[in-house]
Order: C-alpha cells, then structure tokens, then sequence
C-alpha cells in the first residue's frame, strides 16, 4: 500500500486543529428535536 | 474501518442504529455548514430521506458513510436550489467552546477556525472526511462520488489553502510534492528558518 509520507509541520498543525473542529461539533449535544423525529418516523411504521 | 467483527450478532436494524449516528452526522453538518441551525435542518432531512430509504441501504455496510453521503448530496442540491451562500461563522462559534490559543507558538484555534470558515464547502468537505472523521480516502471517494486521486488532490489543494489563509511557514522544510507556486507562497510569507 502507500507508504505514509512523512506529514510537514505545517500539514500536521492543519490536521490537528480539524480533527478539533470535528471534535468540538462532535461532543455537543445532539437536540431534542431529533429524537422527537425519529418517534415520529417510528409510529407511522415501516415505509415501503 | 470494515471490521466484519464489530457488527453485532444478528446485524442491528439500521432504524435502531441511527441514532448512534447522530453526533457525528451532525458534527459533519455543522463542518460543513458552518451554521448550527442550517446544520440541524440538513440533519433533519437527512433522517427523513434515510428513513424513506432504508431498503436501498444494505445492513452490514457503512452506515455512517450512507447517512454522511445523503446528508451532503442533501446539502448540494438545497445550495444548488438556493444558490445563495449560508455561512455564519459566528453561529457556529457561538455553539462551540472557546479554545485559549497554545502560548508555544503554535497555530490558535480561533484563528484556525477562521481561516476553515472561509474555505469552499467542497474543501471543507474533504477535509473533514480524511483529515478528521476517520474515513479512508476510498471510502471519501465513494461518499463524494469522484475518483480516489480527485480526494487526494482536493484534500490537498485545501490543506495547501489554509496554510495560506494562516500564513503558515514555520521554518520547516515545508511541503513534498506540492507544487512550485506553492512552495514560492510559503517561502514568500515565511520568517527565516530558525
């Protein structure tokens, strides 16, 4: 496979800081509104 | 990433599975958006379509990937619709924690943040899914429907533009294989090598 190539300074800051970003959306909490959706997707049954 | 293993005996029903999917759908969202109520409506579409298409999704591949490529061909037709440009940087920040920037010289987050806000939503795209959410650049390539060296390029093209956008040259032998008015805009903004 590829071998790895070795990632420049800059190019592992920038990575480091999305996986941050990802993160920081990743831990919030997800709102009510969606569970309330999926209810209501549950109670009018399986779609065909 | 396609542990044969961790799908659990009898194979969940994608509908129970879902909701374990939530948060990271939504953190794609708000990635990509960058507005965290244009992002949880684009979250809300999402579940629906997926809900009204779970026979077309076949249990025991990639969730997550699935629901991540409805949820961004979600997200280019509505922007294709509207053709208007939503970003609120600031939505979005106020949402998130705020980060005290690293005293050794590293790069702040905030302005990190700034400069990932004013990327492309395509560049923001791919670099969500390959630098940060864990995705291997073929399982990238199938989600945006472009060949496996278009990911690799774009991935790059957009790593290379936000570290113009931060003014990145620290001195470090920079970039291998990135082209020379790259190279010439790093060196360019760049200090002396230390």
């Amino acid at each position: 496979m590829a071998k790895e190539r070795e990632k420049p300074g800059a190019f592992h800051q920038i990575d480091e800081n999305l996986k941050r970003v990802y993160e920081e959306a990743l831990v919030q909490d997800v709102p009510d509104r969606f569970a309330h959706l999926l209810a209501q997707l549950r109670e009018k049954g399986p779609q065909k | 990433m396609t542990g044969a293993q961790a799908v659990p005996d009898g194979m969940r029903d994608p509908r129970d599975e879902l909701p374990d999917h939530l948060p990271a759908l939504r953190a794609f969202a708000i990635s990509l958006t960058r507005n965290v109520s244009v992002a949880d409506d684009l979250v809300q579409d999402t579940i629906v379509k997926a809900w009204t298409n779970f026979d077309k999704f076949t249990v025991g591949t990639n969730l997550r990937a699935w629901l991540f490529t409805i949820l961004r061909n979600t997200f280019y037709s509505d922007k294709r619709k509207t053709r208007r440009e939503v970003s609120d940087p600031e939505g979005a920040h106020a949402a998130t924690l705020f980060v005290k920037p690293d005293h050794d010289g590293r790069m702040a987050f905030a302005e990190f943040s700034a400069a990932f806000d004013k990327l492309t939503p395509e560049h923001r795209e791919v670099l969500i899914l390959v630098g940060a959410s864990g995705f291997s650049y073929e399982e990238a390539a199938e989600m945006m429907g472009v060949a496996v060296g278009t990911v690799k390029s774009r991935a790059n093209r957009a790593r290379t533009r936000l570290a113009e956008l931060l003014h990145l040259a620290d001195g470090e032998q920079v970039f291998s294989g990135v082209d020379g008015a790259t190279m010439a805009v790093m060196s360019r903004s760049g200090v002396n090598a230390a």
